[in-house]
């Protein structure tokens, strides 16, 4: 069979993206007076576009600059995430005992908003940065520890039984079979704890006033720059995307056998 | 005194939960397990699927323990799995993140950890071209065939340097081709390295091929060890002169009948052992 284009997969995308753009400009004009449309967005937001690096003061950068802060941020606040929640999952997949008695606190733990931790960390922390992160990783760090906690759970007895046989070390036993065994799932863990960090920024940077996508956002919309909030968000919905589909080719790399 | 020893060896498992006979809620796999095996002998068990082959060398592994009776090896009763017994697993289970080097030096970095890293290195490679695997060296095990990989397992039991090599079903996966080419390559290692070897097989010509015992495994549940059949055609035997040979369908009714004859408990300690006499005929 000869290969052809397929226009469709072109086309299709190109409906999709206009049709929404159609409903935007629809509501703009007849719903919402308020959001500006398309165009306008792109009129008053463009030199943000054009001059994504400019600096003219804290909180009026170009978006690049803020996507950059917000992505330090995140990275941070991602890396102590992954950081406690990997040994933590290896913990709760190795112990049955340290997952009967943990496993309810994280059950508890797990579904509650950044918008209830950030004050909290602001308690503990009297600072708004190392508050933001503490909201972020404790947010993120729960599909990497409940991927994690099932990779080990699910490390093949074949496996486990070449280290019996061999009489590994548990140093040997840890680095040889069980992290490497476990470390697709690991991976899918940190995938979804990214994109949760990700999630969270806009919460931190709005509540702290942090610069960042999330915390211009939140000042644009108390300065009735609606245009603005548009931009952000689409700027945070394309970052998003994009750390999504690096992670999971780092994803698609630990992929054993 | 035998180099490894079963005596009385039986095995149970929990019954599933499906189980509506509340008598002992145990499931007999293994009953009264005999055997002694010499040292370089190599002992063939042959079973039907489901009849606890499986479960009696993990018990010799020392991946489960028996309910009752004791293994010994060596004169020594043994305690949970050791590197004094490799283990050549059905399923390979080569490590998949580490190439064929690797997983064969794994074994013995672990049971030689004090040997200075160029021996180390020397020892794993002698065992990849013992399976001639040299070239493949640097392979992960998703490149490999199933034949290929089954010879980096053999390379990584016998790095290990055991006093008896464990063999599951090591064949049963692989296509008839790949098969008997393994099982010549496996009679000649096994004469070159002199190790005692126990291997489970279904396949009775391949237990003939290789063994100098074979023991049948009843059906089970609560299966045993029927009669031992000896297979005195001296080494190295090829396929096409064994189906010459006059005793070689003597040797294969009689494993068998054992096989079909369903339970034959109590037949171990009778003196019935068959002794069949191929005599090799001369080319």
């Amino acid at each position: 069979m000869e290969k052809r284009f397929d226009s469709a997969a072109l086309f299709l995308p190109i409906m999709g993206i206009s049709l929404v753009l159609m409903i935007w400009t629809g509501l703009s004009l007849k719903v919402a007076p308020d959001l500006p449309s398309p165009l306008r967005t792109w009129y008053e937001s463009q030199n943000y576009i054009l001059n994504p690096f400019f600096k003219d003061g804290e909180m009026n950068q170009g978006i690049l600059r803020f996507a950059f802060l917000s992505l330090i941020r995140v990275a941070k606040g991602f890396l102590l995430a992954i950081a406690i929640g990997t040994p933590l999952g290896f913990l709760l997949g190795l112990s049955v005992n340290f997952h009967r008695a943990f496993d309810p606190v994280i059950q508890v733990l797990r579904p509650i908003s950044p918008l209830a931790w950030l004050p909290l960390g602001l308690v503990i922390f009297k600072q708004s940065e190392p508050a933001a992160l503490f909201t972020i990783a404790l947010c993120a760090m729960w599909p990497t520890v409940i991927n994690t906690a099932m990779g080990v759970r699910s490390i093949g007895t074949e496996y486990l039984n070449v280290g019996r046989v061999l009489k590994l070390s548990p140093l040997k036993k840890l680095t040889k079979i069980m992290i490497p065994a476990t470390l697709p799932f690991m991976f899918t863990g940190y995938r979804l704890s990214l994109g949760m960090a990700w999630l969270v920024i806009v919460d931190a940077e709005m509540l702290t006033g942090s610069p960042g996508l999330g915390g211009f956002l939140w000042q644009e919309y108390n300065s009735l720059v609606y245009s603005h909030i548009l931009l952000s968000v689409l700027a945070i919905g394309l970052i998003g995307f994009a750390l999504d589909r690096l992670m999971s080719v780092v994803e698609r790399r630990f992929k054993t056998a | 005194m035998a180099y490894l020893e079963i005596r009385g060896v039986g095995k149970s498992y929990r019954r599933g939960a499906s189980g509506t006979s509340a008598q002992s809620g145990r499931l007999a796999v293994l009953c009264d397990i005999d055997l002694a095996i010499d040292e370089n002998e190599f002992v063939c068990i042959v079973g039907r699927s489901g009849s606890g082959k499986t479960t009696l060398i993990s018990l010799i592994a020392g991946l489960l323990e028996p309910d009752r009776g004791e293994i010994l090896l060596d004169g020594k009763i043994i305690e949970g799995p050791g590197p004094d017994r490799g283990v050549v697993f059905q399923n390979y289970s080569l490590l998949p993140w580490m190439n064929v080097f690797e997983n064969v030096y794994l074994a013995v970095d672990a049971v030689a950890p004090d040997l200075a890293e160029a021996e180390k290195r020397e020892r794993a490679e002698h065992y990849i071209n013992l399976v001639n695997l040299s070239a493949a060296m640097k392979k992960m095990p998703r490149e490999l065939s199933g034949g290929m990989r089954q010879r980096v397992a053999v390379a990584r039991g016998l790095a290990m340097d055991p006093k008896v090599l464990l063999m599951d079903e090591p064949f049963s996966a692989l296509d008839a081709l790949t098969r008997g080419t393994l099982q010549e390559e496996l009679a000649r290692i096994w004469m070159e390295t002199q190790k005692t070897v126990v291997m489970i097989t279904n396949d009775i010509d391949e237990a003939i091929l290789l063994a100098d015992s074979i023991y049948t495994l009843t059906s089970g549940p609560g299966a045993t060890l029927g009669p031992a059949v000896r297979v005195e055609t001296p080494h190295p035997r090829s396929r096409a002169q064994l189906i010459d040979e006059p005793g070689y369908q003597g040797v294969r009714r009689e494993t068998v009948n054992v096989l079909m004859s369903g339970r034959t408990r109590g037949a171990t300690d009778s003196t019935v052992e068959k002794n069949y006499f191929i005599e090799r005929r001369k080319h």
